[in-house]
């Protein structure tokens, strides 16, 4: 299902003393099956994008096409809801959003208000669970008096339940361990894989970025400045550091050893492993060279 | 939803109804709460309407957003209204079906007391509407503090007070992003029949909770942590000076009662 942005502003307010304008005339597309990362510094209308993703705001000009339902601000309110069935959305700091008594009842929340019945949905949940990293033990367990990462795995499946089309990720890693963080990002990066999710990763974790997306859009000021595959886009590290933004640790290394040693990788290496390959060729050359 | 919420909003700006010193402004809208009821006919009504207006015009505040002040109200407003054409009872019939007679006494009646909710809902919002509910209760502060004398914790209140006040905003925000978050999720907020908006206030209450009790904790740690310690020989980061501006409106106030007093019949 394809999602695309045309000519979309945002006001927030409208109308009072207070209005605020989020978003400028954006066009962007999100293709069926990509990763998208979206990225932009604190304030540049990432929030206000993802929230147009299933319709829960209405952009106040413009229109938003999901899959073939169009979005304008005079869409009426009802019957959005089979979008939200369509296009799941894990927010910031999901574990906000637990409120039931056990693990296994506010991850069948979601299913049961698409009219999943209460046995499937419970079956569901028990399904979700290791892949999320938890076990059936937690089914009966109550969501509050889980650690914080575990709270977020239960949240993250409790979306995941809706069995989305497109999942969207606000920052899913915020505040996680770095073991966690990897867990949790190659979890989504196997459903994309696996089962042909799109994904939208909102983050400012280039290294995210660089691993996982094929796609990215950088948005400045509710504007989208660039739009493109990530190794192009790396390739501007200046640009991007205007932007605030920054570049993958494995593109900053490259950077450095294209300055210091005047070598030239082509194409960009992206991860770690793309760079140890690329760079093991260009040593053997080097060792190469000097017998 | 919350866009709409006129109630404990502030509106920046920097007209002379802003510059007043809150414990001036405070006093002066339960003053005016208080002489509103020494109106008994359409002069006094006139001039005390006059009165309300001219401070509106000096709030430089668009006359909308008084509207919509009473809007959320004029349910309960029509309600007593109409209690009071009815039950009013009078000399001058005008109209008579049944047990319901309607005299000129009781329409009388009832224009009045519209006129006074209006007036009493205008004048507290050009008090909201122009002083930063900070300012609002270090003015509650101020006027609370002869009550130390007796033992009552002045400096406690205030400070529960401007707390609350500053988790209104803090508090709305997180509403909606539960709310956001719970619409994903498939909830439908504000349709389908009573009981299942009942249902559906659940998941967002108890997330609302759950994080305000997180909130209050870390802010009691976070207090503790720097020593805080309020009352007694604290001074205070925002300083209120009262400007021969403040005893002006005292002084208008003033006149307006005695006004009052005298047209009254």
């Amino acid at each position: 299902m394809d999602i695309r942005f045309e000519e979309v502003g945002y006001t927030y307010q409208k109308g009072t003393p207070f209005q605020s304008k989020a978003l400028h005339d954006i066009n962007l597309s999100i293709m069926d099956g990509s990763f998208t990362a979206l990225v932009g510094h604190t304030g540049s209308g990432k929030s206000t994008v993802l929230q147009h993703l299933n319709a829960l705001k209405k952009p106040t000009s413009g229109q938003v096409t999901i899959g073939d339902r169009v979005i304008t601000h005079f869409s009426e309110d009802k019957g959005l809801k089979s979008l939200r069935k369509k296009v799941g959305i894990v927010f910031q700091f999901p574990e906000a959003q637990l409120f039931e008594e056990t693990v296994a009842k506010d991850i069948a929340f979601g299913p049961k208000n698409f009219g999943v019945s209460e046995e499937d949905a419970l079956n569901k949940a028990k399904e979700l669970l290791p892949l999320v990293g938890l076990d059936e033990t937690f089914m009966e367990r109550s969501p509050f008096d889980l650690s914080g990462g575990q709270m977020r795995r239960v949240a993250i499946a409790g979306v995941l339940a809706l069995e989305p089309e497109v999942l969207v990720l606000d920052e899913p890693t915020a505040g996680l361990d770095p073991q966690g963080r990897k867990e949790i990002m190659d979890m989504f990066y196997g459903l994309y894989k696996n089962q042909g999710l799109t994904i939208v990763l909102v983050t400012h974790q280039m290294d995210d970025v660089a691993t996982y997306a094929d796609h990215m859009i950088v948005l400045e000021q509710g504007t989208v400045m660039k739009e493109g595959h990530p190794r192009d886009l790396f390739k501007e590290a200046g640009w991007l550091a205007s932007m605030q933004l920054g570049v993958p640790s494995t593109v900053r290394f490259a950077h450095e050893l294209e300055e210091k040693f005047q070598w030239t990788f082509d194409p960009l290496p992206l991860t770690t492993d793309e760079l140890a390959v690329q760079m093991k060729e260009k040593l053997a050359r080097k060792a190469g060279e000097r017998v | 939803m919350m866009e709409k919420l006129i109630f404990g909003r502030y509106i920046p700006g920097h007209s002379f109804i802003h510059q007043l010193d809150p414990r001036a402004k405070l006093t002066s809208a339960i003053w005016f709460i208080v002489i509103i009821f020494l109106a008994n006919n359409w002069l006094t009504y006139l001039v005390l309407a006059l009165f309300v207006l001219t401070a509106i015009k000096l709030s430089a505040i668009n006359p909308k957003f008084f509207i919509n002040g009473v809007k959320p109200l004029i349910w309960l407003i029509l309600f007593t209204v109409i209690l009071q054409i009815l039950f009013t009872s009078g000399q001058t019939i005008w109209f008579r079906f049944g047990p319901i007679v309607i005299s000129e006494e009781g329409i009388l009646n009832g224009v009045f007391i519209f006129m006074r909710f209006v007036l009493i809902i205008f004048m507290s919002t050009i008090l909201t509407l122009t002083t930063m509910p900070l300012s609002l209760t270090d003015a509650i502060e101020y006027l609370l503090r002869p009550l130390a004398a007796v033992k009552v914790p002045v400096h406690e209140i205030a400070l529960m007070l401007s707390i609350a006040l500053r988790f209104v905003p803090t508090l709305m925000d997180e509403t909606e992003k539960i709310m956001n978050a719970q619409r994903a999720r498939g909830i439908d907020f504000g349709e389908g029949n009573i009981y299942q908006q009942m249902k559906s206030i659940v998941p967002l209450l108890i997330p609302l909770f759950v994080s305000s009790f997180n909130r209050a904790e870390e802010l009691a740690t976070a207090m503790e942590a720097r020593g805080y310690k309020g009352g007694e020989g604290r001074t205070k980061y925002r300083k209120l000076s009262w400007e021969s501006r403040d005893t002006l409106v005292i002084a208008a106030f003033g006149l307006l009662s005695v006004s009052l007093f005298f047209l009254r019949t």
